[in-house]
């Protein structure tokens, strides 16, 4: 299958030099030396092909042959992708343990989907259909949760000739064959796609829905769309990867793609621990059966890494190419672009600022190019979200990779080192951090939960912005001069900041909060503000205010009220306003 | 090391700092073993760093000193720097390369293992779980310590690093399973290492310890290797013989430093202050090899000490540290300047692996809700000190003092602890019910009714 393409003239840790390599194009997949490691073409010169080689190099000797089979780097398309954990370039990692034990060993060779595996095939159209590219001619039903669509691969379309009818089918077997100006083309129930190239869609449509995550911060606050792209930067200890953890196990996206993309081998095994055994609320199935595992730490091959957010994301648009919402997680894409940096050092590419190349922003803006809302080729409406952290060197944003990120991005969570200090989770910040995509879903809104909200947020987040000022007087000059009216707002927003926007994430009840629990507490708290207001233009101070136990009552309202006592949570605001006004009298 | 019949080549082409580039040879492999034997008979070691057509360039480890262009022999070991490892290498001290230096012959070794060791498969690590109870309460109560976690200690020059490390190793107990320490030093002074050594001596733990010392005024290129020779010791012991391990490694910025060094002369394009951009990748390599490995009974446990240059938690190495470890302990200079040791900072430290292995059938019920009310209070009384800086503490609130005096205790008497001082997680505990009841109980948010009905005690007001 493979051929000699070249010799190695040169090793410099990840990157390969070959000579006599013309036959070899940019991007072509190749294998390398004896232990057939798999690598990149990531730069031609002359006769010499440069080569990111996935795996360890080491003991790679010059005069090594290079091979290759003239392909680009691909990932496979199939059912069993659901569940299952692959490093950056699609090596299922489960079954590389079973064969290899627990050390991850160089040049193995694994396809990505199983081949033996049988699976139930049911057949949705019927033969001399005329297909267009990217239609769908059956499913199967890949996990209890996700019915995986069997589409013609993109660059193929013409008449049906053949379907199988229904009966278990391996991915060896094919299913269907296409006839166009009289040539027979085989499908079978995977295709193949090169993971830099972004698969075509119908057209792209305007993102009109949140993705709704049940964390109390982001739903009500800083909401991201489905189909947007949002990043959250933070230092290391900021809480990153919990945001990412809750989203990715709350959010009400179909399917889950979490890229663990150079960071800590002790997080990942966390998740692929805990996922299988998260049940899903909506559906009661385990978690994991609605998400594909990407795996590659710190610790494993640094090319990989680079190649591990292009595998992330061409699955997530395969998943899309069926008509679902897909979230990708990316963590933490500063790993991603470090990778980058890394094998520009050893490519000897002109650095710019701290080191990183040239195109790193051209590159970022590719990456989240490929998220959006489109109207697929087969005619249905999927999604792609990007959730990405980004780990900015010493917590300052100002760095390459989040100046440059936020440029293409819409949403941003900027944690916040002194919230997480404090202990406040998530250390979302209230006042760097925003969202362009309220207007975009205000309807949704509306039309599912109340028209309230935007308006409420508004009024939250002013009251937020005055305690911002109001707090630098109190450093000054304590708390005890300001007036009444100012003292009630730093009040509120202390209700609030402790009542709603902390939240637990290990907390049975406090993990996740339905949009219309978000909206019950946020009116709560926003009618204690008014109808404090009142009372306290009236002549009632602060500190009376503050000792009656409906103030006890909001802040426990997070985990006193589950889901179900929604119906109880309606009163709060009337409970609230009645216990104020007493005060009155 | 490997006896070899092989190729040997006479002379060098350039020798500049610790690397030389040797020409004309062939069928040399990338990261593998080189030793240099000069006309005194002196034999080194080296790793090719990188290899061409017909040329390699040569990292020395025992330094280049007195190498010249014609005087050396090179052989090429063809295999990756291996080391032999055995239980006995328990109670024994080395030099950063692994020879003796306690006068004794080499152990004898059971393997031999590749140094640079493999990434564990992340479907084959296990969860770290079970505490290590480390006797230090603002270790134990307020960021603990978890089996297979790397919790590095972020301190500066001056700081009592070496005694809290020196405490840790000899009170760290883990119940009824075997447990030893390896200890790596890297360019640290000999009265440092002596410290350690004494320490283990006289607590009787040294039969359990092995110590790797790559001292102050060896060649800075040693230090590279120093770390994984003993985490290659260590894992063998884990993973191999079941042990819990427990590494600590002092001075990683020393390490990184090296590092810095040899980049610097191979002419790479630096990141930040002239670090190379793969420091994150290299001290991955070296911090992710603790863990657990599912169904083998042993774990690795880090404890790196880093000195932060200037006292700047942003400065690159614990920047990067900070990024791959679990969590961070640092300290703070002005606690220490007050009288409290260990100075462990409250706020900035952190366990990240801690929520998950405190609280009921674990350390105790009460541990979770407690321990994050008394970060929330200890952060309140930050704010109170500022302000009370301004404005003088007579124009404090009632409850603002309560606060200042919760401050005082926590650092008192929570903090606070004698290097001798052995005190359990329950004691720890109590003590912090004791403090955090000085606040008024409503001030108490993030504990619950009943656990305060439970412990919250009633106080004189005084």
């Amino acid at each position: 299958m493979s051929s000699i393409a070249g010799k190695i003239y040169r090793v410099v840790g990840p990157v390969v030099e070959a000579e006599e390599a013309v036959s070899l194009r940019m991007l072509d997949m190749v294998e390398v030396g004896e232990d057939h490691l798999i690598g990149e073409v990531v730069r031609i010169k002359a006769d010499r092909a440069f080569i990111q080689v996935y795996e360890d190099t080491t003991s790679l000797k010059a005069g090594d042959f290079i091979y290759t089979q003239g392909t680009p780097l691909y990932v496979e398309l199939g059912p069993g992708l659901l569940g299952n954990i692959y490093d950056g370039i699609q090596r299922p990692l489960e079954i590389i343990k079973e064969r290899e034990g627990f050390y991850i060993q160089k040049g193995v060779h694994i396809e990505a989907l199983d081949r033996k595996k049988k699976w139930r095939f049911l057949p949705r159209r019927k033969a001399g259909d005329n297909l267009r590219s990217g239609e769908q001619i059956g499913e199967v039903q890949e996990t209890d949760l996700i019915m995986h669509k069997i589409l013609i691969p993109p660059a193929i379309s013409g008449s049906l000739k053949w379907l199988a009818p229904e009966g278990d089918y391996s991915l060896l077997e094919k299913i269907a064959v296409v006839t166009k100006g009289g040539v027979d083309i085989d499908i079978f129930m995977y295709q193949r796609w090169p993971v830099r190239k972004s698969r075509p869609y119908g057209e792209r449509l305007t993102v009109n829905e949140p993705l709704i995550t049940g964390q109390r911060v982001i739903d009500t606050l800083f909401p991201v769309a489905k189909g947007g792209c949002v990043a959250i930067p933070g230092g290391f200890g900021t809480g990153k990867t919990v945001v990412q953890h809750q989203i990715a196990k709350w959010s009400d996206a179909e399917v889950v793609i979490f890229v663990g993309c150079g960071e800590r081998g002790n997080e990942m095994t966390d998740v692929l621990l805990n996922f299988p055994k998260l049940i899903d609320p909506r559906t009661g199935r385990p978690l994991s059966e609605r998400t594909i595992f990407i795996a590659n730490t710190s610790n494993m091959p640094v090319a990989a890494r680079e190649a591990s957010i292009y595998t992330g994301i061409t699955m997530a648009e395969y998943y899309r190419d069926m008509g679902y919402n897909v979230a990708l997680m990316a963590d933490s894409t500063s790993r991603w672009a470090e990778a980058l940096r890394e094998l520009s050092g050893r490519l000897e590419e002109m650095p710019l600022e701290e080191g990183f190349p040239a195109y790193l922003p051209s590159r970022l803006a590719e990456f989240y190019e490929r998220a959006g809302r489109v109207r697929t080729l087969g005619g249905e409406n999927g999604s792609i979200t990007i959730i990405a952290s980004v780990s900015p060197p010493g917590g300052d944003f100002s760095e390459p990779v989040t100046s440059h990120t936020k440029r293409f991005i819409r949403c941003f969570w900027a944690l916040d080192r002194d919230l997480a200090n404090a202990r406040h989770y998530p250390s979302i910040g209230w006042i760097e951090s925003y969202s362009e995509y309220l207007d975009d879903i205000k309807r949704w809104w509306q039309d599912k939960v109340s028209a309230q909200w935007l308006e409420s947020r508004y009024i939250i987040m002013e009251l937020l912005q005055k305690e911002q000022k109001l707090l630098q007087v109190v450093k000054l000059v304590g708390p005890e001069v300001l007036p009444q009216t100012q003292r009630l707002i730093l009040e509120t927003c202390y209700i609030f900041k402790n009542a709603f926007l902390q939240q637990n994430a290990f907390d049975k009840v406090d993990t996740y909060s339905s949009a219309k629990k978000q909206l019950l507490m946020l009116k709560a708290i926003i009618t204690f503000y008014q109808a404090g207001e009142v009372i306290v233009k009236k002549g009632i101070s602060v500190n009376e205010i503050k000792v009656l136990p409906v103030c006890h009552e909001l802040m426990r309202m997070k985990t006193d009220y589950t889901e179900d006592d929604l119906d109880r949570l309606e009163k709060m605001p009337e409970k609230v306003a009645e216990a104020l006004k007493e005060l009155d009298f | 090391m490997h006896e070899y019949s092989l190729r040997e080549y006479l002379g060098l082409n350039e020798i500049v700092g610790p690397l030389f580039i040797i020409r004309n040879i062939h069928n040399v492999g990338y990261n593998e073993v080189v030793e240099v034997m000069d006309n005194e008979g002196r034999s080194r070691f080296g790793i090719t760093l990188e290899v061409g057509k017909g040329y390699a360039v040569v990292q020395v480890l025992g330094g280049t000193g007195g190498m010249s262009l014609n005087n050396c022999k090179v052989r090429f070991k063809e295999t990756p720097l291996m080391i032999g490892v055995s239980e006995e290498m328990l109670g024994r001290v080395f030099d950063g390369l692994g020879n003796p230096l306690d006068g004794m012959p080499k152990p004898a070794y059971d393997e031999q293992l590749d140094v640079n060791g493999m990434p564990i498969n992340p479907t084959a690590r296990d969860y770290p779980k079970n505490i290590i109870e480390t006797g230090l309460s603002s270790i134990d109560v307020m960021n603990t310590l978890v089996r297979g976690q790397k919790l590095p200690i972020f301190s500066g020059s001056g700081l009592p690093h070496d005694m809290i490390a020196a405490q840790i190793a000899r009170q760290a107990r883990v119940k009824n399973e075997s447990f030893c320490v390896v200890f790596a030093a890297m360019g640290v002074k000999y009265d440092t290492a002596r410290f350690f050594i004494k320490s283990f001596e006289e607590s009787g733990v040294l039969d359990r310890v092995s110590l790797f010392l790559s001292l102050a005024d060896a060649p800075s290129i040693e230090r590279l290797l120093t770390p994984k020779l003993a985490l290659t010791c260590a894992e063998y012991l884990a993973f191999k013989k079941g042990m819990h391990v427990l590494v600590i490694m002092t001075d990683m910025s020393n390490y990184c430093e090296a590092l810095r060094e040899l980049s610097t002369v191979r002419g790479e394009i630096p990141a930040r202050k002239g670090y190379p951009g793969y420091l994150y990748s290299d001290l991955a390599s070296i911090y992710e090899r603790a863990g657990m490995i599912k169904g083998v009974p042993g774990s690795i446990t880090q404890l790196p000490i880093l000195t932060m240059p200037n006292d700047d938690i942003t400065h690159p190495i614990p920047d990067l540290t900070g990024y791959i470890t679990e969590g961070q302990i640092v300290l703070e200079r002005e606690l220490y300047s007050r009288g409290v040791y260990p100075p462990i900072a409250g706020l900035p430290s952190l366990s990240r692996l801690m929520k998950d292995n405190i609280g009921k059938g674990m350390t105790r019920e009460d541990h979770p809700a407690l321990a994050s009310q008394l970060f929330a209070a200890y952060a309140h009384v930050k704010d109170i000190r500022a302000l009370a800086s301004i404005i003088g503490e007579e124009e404090l609130t009632p409850l603002d003092l309560k606060y200042l005096k919760f401050g005082d205790e926590f650092e008192k008497r929570l903090l606070t602890q004698n290097y001798h001082e052995r005190r359990t997680v329950e004691e720890g505990l109590d003590l912090g019910w004791d403090i955090i009841s000085i606040l008024p109980r409503e001030e108490l948010i993030r504990i619950k009714e009943e656990e305060l009905a439970k412990h919250y005690r009633k106080r004189d007001e005084t």
